[in-house]
């Protein structure tokens, strides 16, 4: 009991440091991040600032997916429910993530590239790509009720899909580069690029590892939620097997 | 028996269960025509814009149709308890698979091959090269490899055939985005150099996922 107490609180603690940390990463972000200096308009110098997030919330729903696609082997080879509740509290964090990673990117979109949305920039098309391959793997889930079946067969699509990541970025880039750049032509400027200056560097690695600590964080109470739940179906059947 | 001719054996049960009944091809050679004709309208085809839209026109009839027959594949074995003798019959799971995704390919290519010259003859465009036909067979073998153990897949789950799409398409962009630009390269006058790397790219999905999917299928038909 000592033991589970000391581990319950050693999440609260890391929990609390994550909103400290991210909370801090928002005025770094936001006030001490030096401006984008090469940038036309004020609009623009002020959107770029999103950029700090923007990669952040886009790193970690990779970085889901990756650990939803090692669960789905482990689940595979092991047998043991726990890969498969691994798989499953990865994979949401990574279908929220990836979504705040492309909403973030539009709003910074529209100010630089004076459209929400471009099919030109290959990262974008990606992010869209692999997002609704993780909607599908979740979808699966739902369309599966008996549990043992539900791991097995989404740890197959987690695998298939993760591996289909690769191959979709470099056709994407491929067809990106033979298609005349609609918005954006000219100057690198025009295009939203700019100089990784000065702190720019430091507040973007600062606010990756407060996201990366984030996601462990969402991670393990949403496996918990999950082993927790397994365990209620456990007692549910067997309460009704007694009668 | 050799592995080969189980494999085939499988085809055969396949191929002469499909030509009593003409169930799946026929409901796919409408459906592929009828999503042509659908197309037409909704872009309105002339000369001026043909070459630019009818790649894509003829991979969506393909990829739509494909679809059709996949989902029926496992559905027939699944209806009519099938699938338990399948499973019982003395060989290698991934017999079935090769089985199963040959007796596909068959089928997707019979409607290919009807298509090509249909759509030839309505569009005023000749699709009928063997570069072209090169590349959407190398298409149709990744998309059918991916599609079949993912039909194999949603058959055990609630919505059955309407899960196939929503799995399948997402993983298939790579095959749909080089099948359409090798196809839009042919028609501007391209060569297969030209092509060169949506065919690799092609050949890299048909290898990785055709080796994943024979891996993966033992899991999919345990039970």
């Amino acid at each position: 009991m000592v033991a589970k107490k000391s581990y319950n609180l050693f999440w609260l603690v890391l929990l609390a440091l994550t909103a400290v940390l991210l909370a801090v990463g928002v005025y770094l972000s936001m006030l001490w991040a030096p401006t984008a200096v090469n940038m036309p308009t004020e609009a623009e110098r002020f959107a770029q600032r999103i950029f700090y997030f923007h990669v952040a919330a886009g790193w970690v729903g990779y970085l889901a997916f990756g650990v939803t696609a090692i669960a789905s082997i482990a689940y595979l080879v092991k047998r043991q429910r726990r890969f498969d509740n691994l798989a499953v509290a990865s994979a949401e964090i990574g279908v929220v993530y990836t979504a705040a990673n492309l909403v973030s990117g539009s709003l910074w979109a529209r100010p630089t590239w004076g459209t929400w949305w471009s099919w030109d920039d290959p990262r974008l098309t990606l992010a869209a790509i692999v997002l609704l391959v993780y909607i599908a793997y979740l979808m699966l889930r739902n369309a599966l009720d008996e549990p043992e079946r539900r791991a097995r067969l989404s740890s197959i699509y987690g695998i298939v899909g993760f591996l289909s990541v690769p191959l979709s970025f470099i056709s994407v880039r491929i067809w990106r580069t033979i298609h005349p750049a609609v918005i954006g032509t000219g100057s690198e400027t025009s295009q939203g690029g700019f100089d990784m200056g000065g702190n720019m560097v430091t507040v973007l690695l600062y606010a990756i590892f407060a996201f990366s600590l984030m996601y462990v964080v969402l991670l393990h109470y949403r496996f918990v939620l999950e082993e927790q739940r397994e365990r209620l179906d456990d007692l549910k059947l067997r309460a009704l097997a007694d009668g | 028996m050799s592995f080969l001719r189980k494999v085939l054996a499988i085809v055969w049960k396949d191929v002469r269960a499909e030509l009593r009944t003409k169930d799946i091809l026929s409901s796919m050679l409408v459906f592929a025509g009828l999503s042509v004709l659908i197309f037409q309208f909704a872009f309105d085809l002339r000369a001026d814009n043909v070459r630019l839209v009818l790649p894509g026109v003829l991979w969506i009839a393909v990829t739509f149709a494909g679809v059709l027959g996949l989902n029926r594949s496992f559905i027939l074995e699944q209806d009519r308890g099938c699938m338990e003798g399948l499973l019982l019959a003395p060989m290698d799971r991934s017999a079935i698979y090769f089985g199963k995704l040959i007796g596909n390919l068959l089928f997707i290519a019979v409607v290919e091959l009807l298509l090509l010259p249909l759509m030839s003859v309505l569009f005023n465009v000749s699709l009928l090269s063997p570069t072209l036909v090169l590349v959407l067979a190398l298409g149709t073998l990744g998309y059918a490899a991916v599609g079949t153990l993912f039909a194999a897949l949603s058959i055990n789950t609630r919505a059955r055939e309407v899960m196939l799409p929503i799995l399948l398409f997402p993983v298939m962009i790579p095959v749909f985005v080089a099948g359409v630009q090798a196809v839009s390269g042919l028609l501007d006058g391209d060569t297969l150099a030209d092509i060169a790397k949506w065919i690799r790219l092609l050949l890299a999905y048909d290898g990785i996922f055709i080796a994943a999917a024979m891996i993966l299928f033992d899991y999919v038909v345990e039970e």
